[in-house]
């Protein structure tokens, strides 16, 4: 992708530009080329930071003025009669006067969109949800003239699929909402202006008449001028905000402003399952170093730029039905935003706004969203990793992903999509998958590919395991050919759903700010990992009798003797675990993926393990009928015995080739369980993300519970499975604990004795 | 901080063992509660005191531990190794009474010290006459247990008595050997003003204690004297609430002690 030479830029663009370190990115789109010459690193620690200011925080307190409303009902408002697109809705503000940063999905504050580009159905059931009525125009629209994905979908889907889909055992497939898991390089837009991005896009469209019209190349043509009406567009809703964004931003608050627009304008188009914003703060520093050295902004206005840009990240909304939310708990949006990391040539791509990005966790309390997720290595600035320790004990706001490994995989300007995904931004993109269930793929290999619950035959019909007791040698052969019927329909239902994406609920802004030729990944992925792992433990290193109903299935086991468990640094049962991701990842990459997608895998659940493990009959590792999984790549709760470190080493052992797409693990500490003084806490945290990653763990989620945390826990334990209280020589789940005790360990654990 | 010696870096591996048998409850890796940094804790098993609130009576007979050679514990350190550069950790002995079992300390630390990693040692020190100076000399920080400060006390509290304590801790002391050390606090039985000045007094002449833990008793090993069978004096007993923590631990500052 090229943009006119550096010699020929308008006069405007030599003026946005001055000042900035020229290079290859004036030449061509090449956003890592600016990044790479332009950034300071900056070393020191966290006392440059200012607090929010008066205008911050009242602009945050209209907000939160309207969240318990919105969380009582589900939904504060929906615009119902409005498909939503770039620019469906008239521009809207929070306070107009007092916005630095401005731009709503609608034309209100957490006013709901409706996009029925992924399905009709779908939006006809939320409306209903949330009582509001189906305009009927509409309906005529989407139902008689209009296909939709949804729709698409479920034209094409073999009969193969549609079982597995039914069963279980392939589920959360983004067939009937948005894929999401793209990520716009929204850092294009304040970098080169609209009108560059437009001409380079025509550039890359003039260069495919070249091409003989076959029809991936006809495909190609129409995304990249529908791309082009999508940058129009944006340069449009710009205008009603009263911006003309068609050429470079000339300061940070047009830089933040610039490229926030360009993310509005995706939120707008799509409602992804995750609607992520890449690896902006580093970026935004330079716009904002180059207005401090220059004397236009102090720290505050820096900071509070940062501030109302977050804001804005914080009330992104989508309708959804009650059934994701199942999946997917909390309304979440996963706006994230990949922080630090190092670059290629070892400098840490650390800067002040990496520092003002966690900083908006206390200027305005500790948030799920943005979802910020530091890129973290042993080699990052001391004075950074501390200040993230710190973060993540006083909000356990913040997640923590290998940047070695994202590295090694994606170079140095890679961001995360969703939870765990990395990608190059702007050059990679991925069809999301969500996941299939091992543990039940497993039940199946023993019952001849029959559903424990149902009874229904699902996989193919295969001779079922009848023995008294269980054989392991019999079960993994049984497993592996079970996991060959598995992934080939789990392909082929991943290949359907994305070639009727592409079709009717085409990303083109998304897309428009991608090089024209990206690098497509299948992101497979699995669950129940650690039941599967832990069953066939049991049935090699115990004595497993298989409990069979009347028609022979067996829908329940008996176990005798001991097993080691997965989430023990045990390489026994742990090699069995590395075994199941090699396997699947191997089966996986035998079966095409649609436009040639290279095909990767996640170990990861977000929160649906609970809706997972309900459909999942007993296993062999003695877990009940119904009862949940450990999430992503978690042992299963109370298997692991020698500490939270040791089960993030069993983790650590799942090969990151086999899983490109990310593993995840979550683990709950209590700041006691951290140390006594706040910098003992802060030294051991930084300890331990170092110890995880040195030993190829890949992702953490850290949670430094507080007392309302614990009390919140009491009150609804089934929001806490794996909440462990550590006290010397003895370690406990929280809710296992009598009431009486759990108010012991919140009176004691709480007493800071700094 | 506590400073402690530098590791030694790229030592020759540890020779073979020489066949020691340690009798061992359970292993962890834990942060923050047993030493600096992250900890590869040993819990050994057997105790010769019987500690009215212990929340481990499960390791106090020696025989029901798993027998394990040293030589296994000594591959399990080498594991953890690199986990012990990053967090600044090191091995941990507790128990149970580690020093019921000193061949084990000596051998296992010593190993310890080839391979370039921290050792610390929890202990009641009231079998410190058991530990040699070979075995302190490859020690790098003892916890101490001081239960209480008067003697009529500790017996009622542990069921033996104070001196081998305070002559471990005064031994300790005289050859330079850091010591944290640990008080747990139970309403009416280790609380009172007279304990705790007394507690405060033995500590004070020890200037290589870096710290005082308080601790506050807890009745999370409650169901496990229920399971075995064991009659439990603490029934019903509440932790101590937040100002009595206050009023010992600045009692015991009163002594010039850093008390966390």
């Amino acid at each position: 992708m090229t943009v006119t030479s550096a010699r020929a830029v308008d006069a405007g663009t030599e003026e946005a530009w001055r000042g900035l370190v020229a290079g290859a990115w004036q030449d061509r789109i090449d956003v890592r080329d600016f990044i790479q010459r332009n950034v300071r690193p900056y070393l020191g620690d966290a006392g440059f930071l200012e607090g929010p200011t008066p205008r911050t925080t009242a602009l945050w307190a209209r907000i939160a003025a309207l969240l318990p409303e919105e969380r009582r009902r589900g939904v504060l408002d929906v615009d119902a009669t409005t498909p939503s697109s770039i620019l469906a809705h008239a521009p809207g503000w929070i306070d107009r006067e007092h916005e630095l940063i401005v731009g709503l999905q609608t034309d209100a504050p957490l006013k709901r969109a409706i996009m029925p580009f992924g399905g009709w159905r779908l939006v006809a059931k939320e409306l209903e949800t949330y009582g509001y009525p189906v305009d009927p125009a509409l309906e005529t629209i989407f139902t008689r003239y209009r296909r939709t994905h949804n729709d698409g979908v479920f034209d094409v889907y073999p009969a193969a699929v549609l079982r597995a889909r039914r069963s279980g055992v392939v589920t959360g497939l983004p067939d009937a909402y948005g894929r999401g898991r793209i990520i716009g390089d929204y850092r294009r837009v304040p970098l080169y202006g609209v009108d560059a991005l437009v001409a380079a896009k025509r550039e890359e469209r003039a260069e495919l008449d070249l091409r003989y019209s076959d029809e991936p190349t006809i495909r190609l043509r129409e995304e990249v001028a529908e791309q082009i009406r999508a940058l129009e567009d944006l340069r449009t809703m710009a205008e009603r905000y009263g911006f003309d964004i068609r050429g470079p931003a000339r300061t940070g608050r047009e830089a933040v402003q610039w490229l926030y627009f360009g993310y509005l304008a995706a939120i707008k188009e799509q409602n992804g399952a995750a609607m992520s914003l890449g690896r902006v703060s580093t970026f935004l520093d330079v716009y904002l170093q180059r207005d401090l050295d220059r004397g236009l902004i102090d720290e505050r206005r820096a900071q509070e730029l940062v501030d109302d840009l977050v804001i804005k990240l914080r009330i992104v909304r989508f309708l959804r039905t009650p059934e994701y939310d199942e999946l997917f708990s909390g309304d979440p949006t996963w706006v994230t935003e990949s922080i630090g990391g190092l670059a290629e040539d070892g400098r840490p791509l650390v800067t002040r706004t990496s520092f003002r990005f966690l900083q908006t966790l206390y200027d305005l309390g500790p948030a799920p969203e943005p979802n910020l997720t530091v890129l973290w290595d042993s080699g990052l600035p001391e004075g950074f990793k501390r200040f993230c320790a710190k973060v993540s004990i006083d909000t356990s706001s913040i997640q923590y992903e290998s940047d070695r490994a994202i590295r090694g995989a994606c170079g140095d300007d890679a961001a995360i999509a969703c939870c765990v995904s990395p990608m190059r931004v702007g050059k990679q993109m991925q069809f999301f998958g969500a996941r299939v269930n091992v543990a039940k793929a497993l039940l199946y290999a023993i019952n001849g590919g029959r559903d424990e619950v149902s009874g229904e035959q699902i996989g193919p019909v295969t001779v079922p395991l009848m023995g008294d007791v269980l054989d392991f040698d019999e079960v993994w052969t049984a497993y592996l050919r079970e996991l060959d019927w598995l992934a080939a329909t789990y392909v082929e239902a991943l290949n359907c759903i994305h070639f009727m994406h592409d079709k009717y609920a085409y990303e083109r802004l998304e897309m428009a700010l991608h090089d024209r030729d990206v690098l497509r990944t299948l992101a497979c992925g699995i669950a129940g990992l650690s039941v599967a792992t832990d069953s066939l433990s049991a049935i090699r290193d115990a004595r497993v009798h298989p409990v069979r109903d009347e028609s022979g299935l067996a829908v329940d086991y008996r176990v005798e003797g001991d097993f080691p468990a997965y989430g023990n640094d045990d390489d026994r049962v742990d090699a069995i675990a590395v075994s199941i991701v090699h396997a699947f990842m191997e089966r996986l990459r035998r079966h095409p993926a649609y436009r040639d997608a290279v095909h990767t895998q996640s170990v990861l659940t977000i929160t649906s393990n609970v809706v997972y493990g309900r459909h999942t009959g007993a296993t062999p590792d003695g877990r009940p009928a119904g009862a949940p999984s450990a999430p992503g790549a978690n042992p299963m709760n109370g298997r692991d015995v020698h500490g939270m470190l040791a089960a993030a080493l069993s983790v650590a052992k799942l090969p990151f080739a086999d899983a490109r797409d990310g593993i995840s693990l979550t683990s709950t500490i209590v700041p006691q369980g951290l140390g006594r003084t706040e910098e003992e806490r802060v030294g051991n945290l930084t300890g331990l993300l170092d110890a995880y990653t040195a030993a190829g763990g890949y992702h953490l989620n850290v949670n430094v519970l507080n007392r309302s945390t614990l009390e919140d826990a009491m009150a609804h334990p089934d929001r806490y499975p794996e909440l462990t209280i550590r006290v010397s020589g003895y370690a406990v789940r929280f809710i296992r604990l009598t009431r009486e005790q759990q108010l012991d360990v919140i009176s004691r654990t709480f007493h800071e004795s700094v | 901080m506590t400073r402690l010696p530098p590791p030694v870096v790229a030592a020759p591996p540890p020779t073979a063992p020489s066949g020691v048998t340690a009798s061992v409850h359970s292993w962890e890796l834990a942060t923050a509660v047993d030493g600096p940094g992250t900890r590869l804790t040993v819990f050994l098993s057997g105790c010769p005191l019987r500690c009215r609130y212990c929340h481990n009576p499960d390791t106090w007979r020696f025989e029901d531990g798993t027998p394990t050679p040293v030589g296994d514990l000594v591959e399990l350190v080498r594991r953890y190794r690199p986990v012990f550069t990053a967090t600044g950790g090191g091995v941990t002995l507790s128990g149970g009474e580690p020093l019921r079992q000193p061949d084990v300390v000596r051998e296992l630390f010593t190993a310890c010290r080839r391979m370039g990693v921290r050792t610390a040692l929890d202990t009641s020190g009231f079998l410190g006459a058991d530990a040699d100076d070979e075995l302190l000399d490859v020690t790098d920080l003892v916890l101490l247990d001081v239960k209480s400060g008067l003697a009529d006390t500790y017996r009622a509290v542990t069921g033996g008595e104070l001196a081998p304590t305070v002559a471990f801790g005064d031994r300790l002391a005289a050859r330079g050997d850091r010591m944290w050390i640990r008080f747990v606090l139970v309403p009416g039985l280790t609380d009172a003003d007279e304990n705790v000045d007394a507690v405060g007094r033995i500590v004070a002449r020890w200037p290589t204690v870096d710290r005082v833990e308080v601790l506050p008793f807890h009745q999370l090993g409650e169901h496990k004297w229920d399971a075995l069978g064991i009659p439990y004096s603490l029934h019903g007993v509440r932790p101590p609430d937040a100002e009595t923590q206050d009023r010992v631990r600045a009692r015991l500052r009163s002594h010039g002690l850093l008390v966390l």
